[in-house]
């Protein structure tokens, strides 16, 4: 018996709604799990908020380290004025967590391990680092492009690096949560199948089967550091980004 | 008269237990700080460790993760450039080699082998 480690992505049709162009616009498993993911944020957060006590019970102490963390995280890399963006970058850190960590049930589906999810994320912030950078310095944005003390005669080549490098920022931002979610998962499923596949071999392959089981749990344990650890470098990057668009050149 | 003593006492009694948990409180925490201190790092070796090696996958997979990035982009806008201008080969070329530098400028940035603030 064969486990196909990729089926686990597959986006199914729940609920066909309109058909636009010849595309059909459904509502998916995907977006399922991502309605999922922002109902229990916010119901755990408006539960864990509701009593307001001094001395806080177990969900109310979760809501204050997880605000103590993001603010603690804006305010090391974007300054205080960063706090600005704090309801954005509590709701991304949140958001991604969340998916992150409901895609480790077994069965669930990891919106995180899409790539189209994470790139709407990283173009997001990307998008809102012009805007707020081109609106609040207006052009003084550009100096982020031109290093000073740079000879004149070298400084095309280097405005061009700088600008391809700002560009393919949401690239590497998308591309390193989607590929850590989908490589963990797949490696998780393929070594589960080794379990099913050696079970399969009578006794021996019970003792077998020993193996690839403990390297699952493993594994899995280090899937809920690195779901925990994308993250936060996730959060963390767009803090930089968003310094970038606060102060361009300090 | 009896109630407003015995309600005065129990206040002061409030107060001083008050001091003593602060006191001890503090006792506390400097025993604490000690013991970290004795401790040091190479004796509770495996959950620095562990620690270490976590960010350090993190950071290895940042770094790699910008360098790739980098150089994508750069092949991607000359290949765009080409289809647009029609300048093939070369577009894609220097885009590529220019693309790398970026890839590697971010590597550097990010690593703190530069400095991160430019000025501007």
């Amino acid at each position: 018996m064969t486990v196909d480690p990729i089926h686990q992505f597959q986006i199914n049709n729940l609920v066909p709604i309109i058909t636009i162009g010849g595309h059909q616009i459904a509502f998916t498993n995907s977006a399922m799990f991502m309605l999922i993911i922002v109902v229990g944020v916010t119901a755990l957060l408006v539960a864990a908020t509701a009593p307001r006590a001094v001395v806080p019970g177990r969900l109310q102490s979760i809501a204050e380290v997880s605000y103590e963390f993001v603010a603690n995280t804006v305010r090391s890399s974007a300054g205080e004025e960063g706090m600005k963006f704090f309801p954005f970058v509590f709701t991304l850190f949140m958001f991604v967590l969340a998916a992150n960590l409901i895609g480790l049930i077994p069965y669930s589906f990891t919106v995180t391990s899409q790539l189209i999810v994470t790139a709407s994320l990283a173009l997001l912030v990307f998008f809102i680092v012009v805007f707020y950078g081109f609106w609040r310095n207006g052009l003084h944005f550009l100096n982020l492009f031109v290093p000073k003390g740079v000879p004149v005669y070298i400084l095309p080549a280097i405005v061009v690096i700088e600008v391809l490098s700002f560009v393919s920022r949401p690239v590497s931002h998308s591309v390193r949560l989607f590929a850590n979610m989908l490589a963990g998962h797949i490696t998780l499923q393929v070594f589960a199948g080794f379990i099913i596949m050696l079970a399969g071999f009578g006794v021996v392959g019970w003792f077998g089967a020993a193996l690839p089981l403990l390297l699952v749990i493993m594994l899995t344990a280090l899937e809920f550091l690195v779901a925990f650890l994308q993250a936060y470098v996730f959060a963390i990057l767009t803090c930089i980004y968003l310094n970038d668009a606060i102060h361009p050149g300090h | 008269m009896n109630d407003g003593t015995r309600d005065n006492g129990d206040r002061s009694k409030a107060r001083t237990d008050e001091a003593a948990l602060s006191a001890r409180l503090q006792r506390l925490g400097e025993g604490l700080g000690q013991a970290r201190g004795r401790a040091g790092p190479p004796s509770d070796g495996p959950g620095v460790d562990r620690a270490a090696t976590a960010s350090g996958y993190a950071r290895g997979f940042r770094l790699s993760s910008e360098l790739v990035a980098g150089v994508l982009v750069g092949a991607g806008l000359g290949w765009l450039i080409d289809r647009l201008l029609g300048t093939s080969p070369w577009g894609l070329i220097v885009l590529l080699l220019l693309g790398f530098a970026a890839g590697v400028l971010t590597v550097m940035r990010s690593a703190g082998v530069i400095p991160e603030n430019r000025q501007g």
